[in-house]
C-alpha cells in the first residue's frame, strides 16, 4: 500500500509463515513451508520502509536489489519485482527457502533493531515461485560470443556462475557427475525445506533462456580430464563443493546401521528411497537414531529419519522409535539455523547435548547394538571461538541405538583433481583460489563455493560463483598476457 | 540415454549388453566400472566393465539378475536404452610384465577378468586362467578366456561341465607345484569366492587382488556406503578400488555389509514378480 506513513508500516506485525502441522508433517515429505499467499505478501511487504541507505543488501552474499523489489511489492507490481530480483539472483524460489537470512539481509535489515525485521526471504520465495509458474520474465542472453565456459558441477556455485557467464553471450557446457543438475539441492537438502520440482524448475528455466547445455553422468576426472577441458575451453569454473563425508575414528564404524549423512541423504533424497518400492533404492532406519553433529546437515537427516519411522509406523503401530541429534557442545554453540532446530524439536527429534560418541556396540551379525558416549564440559573457547568441548572423566554410558549417522562436515571431492597439475591445494584439500576473482594457481581455472571454502551455504557459493563469472567474463573480453 | 546395442543371453540367468556410450569408451580401462540405472525409478547399480571399444564407442556388461534391479535389466531388450551409465570409475588394473600370473574368474565374474587377463597377456605376462560357476549353463565366455590364456582351467561346483571343483581346488594345486613361478593372482567373482581365494593364497604369499562389488550410489566418494575395511582402516570401493590386497580385507565385515539390504531386496523382488504376472496376464487377456 503506497499510501501508508513510516509509523503505520512499523506497527505492521512480521507476518508468520504459514506451515504443516508438525503432527501431520512429520509422517510426509511434502514442504513444511507452505508460502505466502498475495495478501500475506502484500502486508510483509508493505512493512519495508525503504531505507534511504539500505543495509539489507550488504548482508546478501549476491546483492539482491532487495529494496527495490519490496517497492514493486508494495505497489502490487509483481513483474516489476520479478524484474528486480532477477538482476542479481535467478534462482530465487531456492535462495527463499534455504539462505541463512536472520544472519544475512534479515539480519541487517533496520526493523530487527528495534522489532523483527523484515521478512525478506519468505517474500523472495513468493517472488521466485511466482515467476517459475509463470515465467514472465525470460532472462535475456547477449549476442554469441564464439567463446565457450566449462562449468564443473551444477551445485548453487556452478549454476550461479554458469547463469552469468552465460547472460553476455558465452556458450556454457555445465558438468554434473550425478544423474540429476543440482548438486546438494537435489542430492542434500530434502523434499521437505526444497521441492525437487523447484530445484528442476529453476535450471530448466535458466538453461532453456540462456542456451545452457548440461551434460549429467560426467565425473571430472574420469571421463575427462580437468587438464583437457582447458585445452578445449576457453575458461573452465570448478563448482564441485565438498561432497567427501567424514567418520569419527571410533571403534564399530564399519558396522551395518552406520551411516554418512550424506548416504542417508542421497537415498532419501536423490534416489527418493522414502518411495520405496516405488522407486528401487531402500534406505533402512532402525527404532532408535542417533544422528553426530548438530549442523544443517544433522537437522536435515533427523528430521528425514523422523519421518521415515513415522511412514513405517502408519503401516505397523510401533511405539519407542526415537530419533536423537547428539551433539558434544551445549545447545548455544548449534550451528544448525534456529529455524531448522526449531522444527525439528517441533517434530519430535530429541537433544543430547554434551554428548560425545566414545564407542559404536556390535551385535553377532555386525549390525549396532548401541553407542557409547562420554559426557562433555566446555572449556576454554578455541579457534573456532566456541568453547572447547572437554570431557568427563569417568562419564561414559550407554545409549540404546540401533542405527548412527554421522553428520560431521564433508570436504572436496580429489577425483577432479585427477590428471590435472599444477591446481593447489590446501591441506585441507581445498582448491587455492582469490577470493575476489576466484582464481586458481592455473591459467583459464576458476573455483568457488565448498570446493575453495570447505562446506558453507548455497547462497555463500552462489556468491563465489557470481564473482569468478565476473572475472571470466571480463578476462574472455580481452584475455590478459598474464594471469 | 545409452541405447541397448546388441543383447547376448548367455544363461537364463546371465546376460551380455553392448552400450552406446562413446564418452565412456573412450577412456574406460580393465579394471574400470561404471554405475548403470534403467530408469527414472531405478536404483544407481555397479557393474564392472566386460569389454571395451573406443572405435565403435560401446562398452560390454554381464550382469547376472539376482535382485529386481538386474532382473528388470536382464528383462530390457536391443533398442531401449539405460538412463545412467556413468564411468569409467575406479582405478584401472595395474597392468605390466610380472611374469606368470593366475587370473580366477567365478560366475560372473569371469566377464571382469577378461579385459584383465588380455591387457596382462597382452603385456607379456604368462596366463594360467581359471573359470568356474555354479554348473554348465552358468558358464560362459570359455572360448574367450581361452584366447587370451597360456592355460586354461574349467570347473563347475556341480561337476556338470569341466572338473567338479570349487576355483580354489586347481589353484591350490598351481601354488603347490608352481609357487615360485606365480607373481601375482587376480580373482573376480562373489565375495564368498574372494575370500577363499585369497585364503588360499596367503599361505603361499603370493599377492592376490580382488575387485570388489558392494552397495553403492554415487560411485564418486561421496556416499561412503561401499566402505570396505582394510587392515590399515577403512577404504572406499568406488574411489580407492574397486582392487584391493585380498589378504588385507576383512571379509567377514564386508559380506555383513553386503546383506544389510537382504530384507529390501526380498520385498522388490516379491513386488517385481507380481507385476511381471499382472503385465504377462494383460498381455495375455487382451
Amino acid at each position: 500500500m503506497p499510501g501508508l506513513t513510516q509509523r503505520q508500516r512499523m506497527s505492521i506485525p512480521r507476518q508468520g509463515m504459514p506451515e504443516q502441522d508438525p503432527q501431520v508433517r512429520s509422517a510426509n515429505f511434502d514442504e513444511v513451508a507452505l508460502g505466502f499467499t498475495e495478501e500475506l505478501a502484500k502486508r510483509e511487504a508493505d512493512r519495508c520502509i525503504q531505507c534511504a541507505r539500505p543495509h539489507c543488501v550488504e548482508g546478501c552474499p549476491v546483492g539482491v536489489l532487495i529494496p527495490e523489489f519490496l517497492s514493486a511489492l508494495r505497489d502490487g507490481d509483481m513483474l516489476g519485482a520479478v524484474r528486480a530480483m532477477k538482476v542479481n539472483n535467478s534462482l530465487a524460489a531456492v535462495c527463499g527457502r534455504v539462505c541463512p537470512q536472520e544472519v544475512q539481509c534479515e539480519q541487517t535489515c533496520v526493523l530487527a533493531r528495534k522489532g523483527e525485521p523484515v521478512a525478506i526471504g519468505r517474500l523472495e520465495r513468493y517472488v521466485g515461485d511466482y515467476e517459475l509458474a509463470r515465467r514472465t520474465c525470460p532472462l535475456q542472453r547477449a549476442p554469441a560470443t564464439g567463446k565457450q565456459v566449462a562449468v564443473v558441477g551444477s551445485g548453487p556455485a556452478g549454476l550461479a556462475c554458469a547463469v552469468d557467464v552465460a547472460r553476455q553471450g558465452h556458450r556454457v557446457v555445465l558438468f554434473e557427475s550425478l544423474h540429476s543438475a543440482g548438486g546438494v539441492l537435489v542430492y542434500g537438502i530434502p523434499e521437505f525445506r526444497l521441492p525437487k520440482s523447484v530445484v528442476r524448475g529453476e535450471i530448466d528455466y535458466a538453461a532453456e533462456c540462456l542456451g545452457i547445455e548440461v551434460r549429467v553422468d560426467h565425473v571430472i576426472g574420469r571421463i575427462l580430464t580437468t587438464q583437457e577441458l582447458i585445452e578445449e575451453y576457453d575458461a573452465v569454473f570448478l563448482g564441485t563443493g565438498a561432497g567427501l563425508p567424514s567418520f569419527l575414528r571410533i571403534p564399530g564404524i564399519n558396522l551395518n546401521g552406520v551411516m554418512s549423512a550424506n548416504e542417508f541423504l542421497t537415498r532419501v533424497n536423490l534416489m527418493k528411497a522414502y518411495r520405496f518400492p516405488e522407486y528401487d533404492t531402500p534406505v533402512r532406519v532402525g527404532r532408535r537414531v542417533a544422528v553426530v553433529g548438530a549442523g544443517n546437515v544433522a537437522m536435515d537427516a533427523a528430521r528425514c529419519s523422523l519421518r521415515l519411522q513415522r511412514l513405517r509406523s502408519l503401516s505397523a503401530s510401533e511405539s519407542g522409535d526415537e530419533v536423537h541429534v547428539v551433539y558434544r557442545r551445549s545447545r548455544v554453540e548449534v550451528p544448525a539455523r534456529a529455524e531448522e532446530v526449531h522444527h525439528a524439536e517441533q517434530e519430535g527429534v530429541i537433544f543430547d547435548f554434551l554428548t560425545s560418541p566414545v564407542e559404536i556396540l556390535g551385535d553377532a551379525s555386525l549390525g549396532v547394538a548401541g553407542m557409547r558416549c562420554i559426557r562433555m564440559v566446555l572449556g576454554e573457547p578455541d579457534s573456532s571461538g566456541r568453547r572447547r568441548p572437554v570431557p568427563v572423566q569417568g562419564s561414559e554410558f550407554e545409549i540404546d541405538v540401533d542405527t548412527v549417522i554421522f553428520a560431521l562436515g564433508t570436504s572436496p571431492n580429489p577425483l577432479v583433481f585427477l590428471g590435472s597439475p599444477g591446481l593447489e591445494r590446501t591441506k585441507w584439500g581445498t582448491v587455492v583460489a582469490d577470493e575476489q576473482t576466484g582464481r586458481t594457481t592455473v591459467r583459464g581455472v576458476w573455483a568457488g563455493g565448498d570446493v575453495v571454502t570447505g562446506a558453507a551455504t548455497v547462497v555463500s557459493a552462489m556468491g563465489a560463483g557470481r564473482r569468478a563469472a565476473a572475472d571470466i567474463v571480463g578476462y574472455l573480453q580481452d584475455v590478459p598476457e598474464t594471469w | 540415454m545409452y541405447e541397448i546395442l546388441r543383447k547376448e543371453t548367455l544363461s537364463d540367468a546371465v546376460k551380455l549388453m553392448v552400450v552406446s556410450a562413446p564418452a565412456v569408451a573412450r577412456k574406460a580401462q580393465p579394471g574400470q566400472f561404471v554405475i548403470v540405472r534403467t530408469d527414472e525409478y531405478g536404483e544407481r547399480i555397479p557393474l564392472t566393465i566386460a569389454d571395451f571399444d573406443a572405435e565403435a564407442g560401446t562398452i560390454t556388461i554381464i550382469l547376472q539378475e539376482a535382485g529386481k534391479s538386474t532382473l528388470q535389466m536382464g528383462r530390457m531388450q536391443q533398442g531401449e536404452a539405460f538412463a545412467t551409465f556413468t564411468g569409467p570409475l575406479g582405478h584401472p588394473t595395474e597392468i605390466a610384465c610380472f611374469g606368470t600370473v593366475v587370473c580366477v574368474g567365478g560366475g560372473v565374474g569371469i566377464a571382469p577378468v577378461y579385459p584383465i587377463a588380455r591387457a596382462l597377456r597382452d603385456a607379456g605376462n604368462a596366463v594360467i586362467s581359471i573359470i568356474g560357476a555354479r554348473n554348465r549353463e552358468l558358464l560362459f565366455w570359455e572360448d574367450r578366456m581361452r584366447d587370451v590364456s597360456d592355460e586354461l582351467i574349467v570347473c563347475t561346483d556341480d561337476g556338470s561341465y569341466g572338473r567338479k571343483s570349487l576355483v580354489t581346488g586347481p589353484l591350490k594345486e598351481i601354488l603347490e607345484q608352481r609357487r615360485h613361478e606365480i607373481a601375482r593372482i587376480w580373482a573376480i567373482g562373489p565375495a564368498i569366492m574372494m575370500k577363499f581365494v585369497s585364503l588360499t593364497t596367503e599361505p603361499y604369499g603370493v599377492a592376490t587382488i580382488v575387485s570388489l562389488n558392494t552397495i553403492m550410489i554415487d560411485g564418486t566418494g561421496m556416499c561412503g556406503g561401499c566402505r570396505v575395511v582394510l587392515e590399515e582402516g577403512a577404504q572406499f570401493v568406488c574411489v580407492d578400488g574397486p582392487e584391493f590386497d585380498g589378504h588385507k580385507v576383512d571379509w567377514d565385515i564386508l559380506l555383513a555389509r553386503q546383506r544389510f539390504y537382504q530384507e529390501e531386496e526380498r520385498a522388490a523382488i516379491r513386488r517385481w514378480e507380481h507385476i511381471c504376472r499382472l503385465q504377462h496376464a494383460a498381455a495375455e487377456g487382451g
